[in-house]
């Protein structure tokens, strides 16, 4: 799973601004989040292709439990395997990059996002825009959510001998965080994380630097979590799974912590508060949706390889997601909790176990079944990924919980991530269309019901 | 717990029936005997791969390995849960579960081994809300001060919770008597592993796999004595000695082969001289100190004396493979066979890395996919027949 879906070249039309081939063009505006968006993003690609010409070393880590800021007091360039992954999917290059791995012997089973990166180390490490990815100094295998995460660490170890630290995020079992999972992770953080990072870096830890980066995590984590609620209005100013991948994308990745981040989440926040004040819907590939027929909560990643076919078999009919847990990946923010620099190391360890896929199955269908509530949601939409056992499995059961609990109709499709061979069009969008029947027909049952009363 | 069950076979043909019994038996007799044997007795199940089965012995229960449900058992409530792209073993065991078959357990504990197994931990709490439900974590720092005093913490919530459901709080004491008895067992387990490597012809996988599958739902001291019977037994038999290919079968920590595909594997030329079949016996490498504060030794034991398996972390690149490299050894095994459920993201992403360090130390290996109910045995008899035809061949040269 990953997130950023917004980088130089990216086919995908950038958001929120330029997404409008419908209107005449709008002067762009230099300030515009999906400039500042795009400005940094080359920048992270730029500095990790000239890192180790200037000096730099590389930290590679995961999107969930991804430590940017910690990883930032050690001036290390940052790399997110996930995001070159789904970015390959997008640009269409993944398929090649899955069937080279399976050809060197990984197995047609397993987890597509661990092929298309070992794929593309296969292919001489040319990233998604075009340029060499440094080999990491450092793999940061922040455990959280997902097993195959260490799998996928070992496997790039092995190939590329690098420096590999383990930290270890214990699943909520019971649906909470306990004081002994907390120790545990800030206990590694102490004695394993942080002296890899200084060992390697050869910079010394600062927890100063720390509580700075926090600072600024927490302010745009307000606003990013302003955007995303922002899907309770109706008509929704934003969608909350196609539009949210773009703007979660620099908090998930290399960029929460740092003023650029803070400064765009400020930027799009008053860009999104305008269109609520307009009471203007999201803004899709092709211009602005017209009317907001379906609201929609979303469990699961996209698909990347077909990204905008996909959105467009949703926009067209004018469904609109409200909410999704795939926005939740990277961090769970929208239920209060924010990096705290007045506890920095607690506050990073109640971060990665707070992560979504490392909640349990209750505290997961709880929290899709709050959206449904929160974003008066019409139903919920399972997106199944073939790759990811991590989401999938159990979603069926969550699809019928969540009916029962909400009285919605859900819906399941399947796809996956970045393999091609896995996303067939016709059936989804037939799926898809059914489902908008359904909901409108369980509509017209209600309105009439209510009329007979 | 129980020692004896009045009547317990003797002679190689019974003691294997009887496991062959209890191994078929999916609606866990044994356990409902057992638990009916004395009043408030309580059962608590366990999927692979390791659970600290000492605090449920302790509590006064009986541990019960859930493996699947083999390829007796038709899946249909199970399916509706599963995408067709997961693997079959939480299948069938939610089938076991919605009709009924594991009623007779108090609780299940869902180990840390793999994203299934940790989502269906919070499915059986939805499904089966009356039933007690935990999920394992086991700490992938080694460190006695970091991952040690986590585990800890664990394993003393695990005691608390299984005091309570039991009506009294476990004894270290109880603890240490039950590591006694795991030991004894580990012991006979090991005994076991170490006669069929050497006279692998006496003793079959097929058969060493319904011993060591009838500890799942045996209590340990009468599994230890099974096996020590079995052990007794087989020696007293004669039987042909092949120039079959001694291998290593590796992959199958979880959802297990039929029974039908290993005897296909012995049958196609080759004998199974270790394996990773109901690991659970054999996680702990060695004796756990029944001495000292229990927790803390079970804790070191997992830390550092433990086995080596795709769920678990190896913190060096030069660790990776070890384990398997030295059973090759110690076993004098001349290959390797790769047997992974299909759809098994630990095992098959763990495959490429070990066959890399195989290939480094010139092992052969042959590897393939299975699901609990594979029916088609030829085509794994035929690559297994290759591939020991192969050694031999280039033994030979
Ligand atoms: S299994 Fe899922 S969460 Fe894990 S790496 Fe693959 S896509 Fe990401
Ligand atoms: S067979 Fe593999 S993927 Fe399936 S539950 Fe077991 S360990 Fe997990």
């Amino acid at each position: 799973m990953s997130t950023s879906a917004n980088q130089p070249g990216t086919p995908v039309k950038m958001m929120p601004s330029s997404a409008a081939p419908k209107k005449p063009a709008a002067p762009v505006q230099k300030e515009d989040a999906m400039w500042l968006q795009k400005e940094m993003i080359n920048r992270n690609y730029d500095e990790l292709a000239t890192a180790h010409e200037t000096g730099r070393k590389v930290a590679a880590t995961f999107v969930p439990g991804n430590l940017n800021e910690l990883v930032m007091c050690f001036d290390f360039a940052r790399s997110l395997p996930e995001t070159n992954a789904l970015q390959n999917g997008m640009r269409k290059k993944s398929g090649k990059m899955i069937m080279d791995a399976e050809r060197d012997g990984h197995s047609e089973d397993v987890c597509t996002y661990v092929k298309a990166d070992l794929g593309m180390m296969l292919g001489g490490e040319i990233g998604p825009t075009g340029q060499k990815l440094p080999t990491p100094d450092l793999l940061l295998l922040s455990y959280t959510g997902c097993f195959t995460f260490m799998k996928w660490f070992e496997l790039i170890r092995q190939k590329y001998n690098c420096e590999t630290v383990m930290l270890h995020t214990p699943y909520q079992g019971d649906g909470k965080i306990s004081q002994n999972m907390r120790d545990y992770v800030v206990k590694q953080l102490k004695q394993a994380v942080i002296p890899a990072l200084e060992r390697v870096s050869g910079v010394k830890f600062d927890i100063d630097r720390l509580r700075q980066y926090m600072k600024e995590s927490a302010k745009a984590e307000d606003d990013l979590v302003k955007v995303l609620q922002s899907a309770k209005n109706r008509p929704s100013p934003i969608d909350g799974y196609f539009g949210a991948v773009y703007y979660i994308g620099p908090m998930f990745t290399a960029f929460r912590g740092t003023p650029e981040a803070t400064q765009y989440y400020d930027v799009l926040r008053q860009e999104i508060e305008r269109r609520v004040a307009e009471k203007k819907g999201p803004i899709t590939p092709e211009g602005e949706m017209a009317e907001e027929k379906y609201r929609l909560v979303v469990e699961g990643p996209p698909n990347w390889t077909n990204f905008r076919d996909f959105w467009k078999m949703f926009y067209d009919e004018g469904a609109v997601v409200v909410a999704s847990t795939y926005a939740k990946v990277g961090g769970v923010y929208d239920f209060g909790f924010r990096h705290d620099p007045e506890h920095p190391l607690e506050s990073l360890a109640d971060y990665c176990l707070g992560c979504y896929t490392n909640m349990n199955f209750p505290q997961r269908i709880d929290m899709i079944c709050k959206y449904m509530d929160q974003y008066q949601a019409d139903g919920l939409l399972i997106n199944s990924i073939k790759s990811c056992n991590s989401f999938s499995a159990g979603q069926l059961l969550m699809l019928r919980e969540i009916e029962k609990r909400t009285g919605k109709p859900a819906a399941f499709i399947e796809s996956d991530l970045v393999d091609p061979r896995y996303f067939s069009s016709a059936n989804i969008k037939n799926r898809l269309e059914s489902y908008f029947q359904m909901i409108k027909q369980k509509r017209s049952v209600a309105a009439g019901a209510a009329a007979v009363h | 717990m129980s020692q004896q069950i009045a009547g317990t076979p003797s002679g190689v043909g019974a003691i294997v029936a009887r496991c062959e019994q209890l191994f078929e038996d999916l609606h866990f007799n044994a356990v409902k005997q057992w638990k009916a044997a004395a009043p408030g007795r309580k059962a608590i199940g366990f999927m692979p791969i390791y659970v600290p089965r000492e605090i449920v012995h302790a509590a006064g229960m009986l541990p019960v390995g859930i493996f699947g449900g083999g390829d007796q058992m038709e899946v249909i409530q199970g399916d509706a849960y599963y995408q067709s792209y997961i693997c079959r073993i939480p299948r069938s065991t939610l089938e076991m579960g919605l009709t009924g078959r594991l009623d007779c357990l108090d609780g299940m504990l869902f180990p840390s081994i793999c994203d299934v197994i940790r989502n269906l931990s919070g499915m059986w709490q939805i499904l089966f809300k009356d039933k007690y439900v935990r999920y394992i974590d086991v700490p992938q720092n080694y460190l006695d001060s970091v991952g040690g005093e986590f585990y800890i913490h664990e394993m003393q919530e695990l005691r608390d919770d299984l005091g309570k459901l039991a009506g009294k709080a476990i004894t270290d004491d109880a603890l240490r008597a039950s590591i006694a008895v795991y030991n004894d067992n580990r012991r006979a387990v090991q005994d076991l592993y170490a006669y069929r490597a050497r006279k692998p012809w006496q003793a079959p996988t097929s058969e060493v796999y319904l011993v060591i599958r009838a500890g799942m739902v045996l209590p340990p001291e009468e599994h230890t004595g099974l096996i020590r019977e079995y052990l007794i037994s087989c020696e007293k038999e004669n039987r042909p000695k092949r120039d079959n290919a001694r291998v290593v079968l590796t992959g199958s920590f979880c959802e297990q082969p039929p029974l039908g595909l290993i005897k296909s594997i012995e049958m196609a030329g080759c004998y199974v001289v270790d394996d990773d079949f109901g690991l659970v016996h054999r996680w702990l490498l060695d004796e756990v100190p029944a001495t000292g504060d229990p927790l803390q030794e079970l804790s070191k034991a997992f830390l550092h004396r433990s086995n080596q398996q795709a769920s678990k972390y190896d913190e060096k690149k030069e660790d990776k493979g070890k384990l398997l490299v030295h059973s090759v050894k110690f076993y004098g095994a001349e290959g390797v066979i790769f047997a992974a459920p299909s759809f098994c993201d630990p095992a098959l992403l763990e495959r490429p890395m070990l066959q890399d360090v195989l290939a480094r130390q010139k092992i052969p290996y042959t590897a393939f996919k299975f699901a609990e109910n594979t029916g088609q045995m030829a085509p794994i008899r035929e690559q297994a027949g290759t591939f020991a035809d192969s050694i031999k061949l280039w033994s030979a040269a």
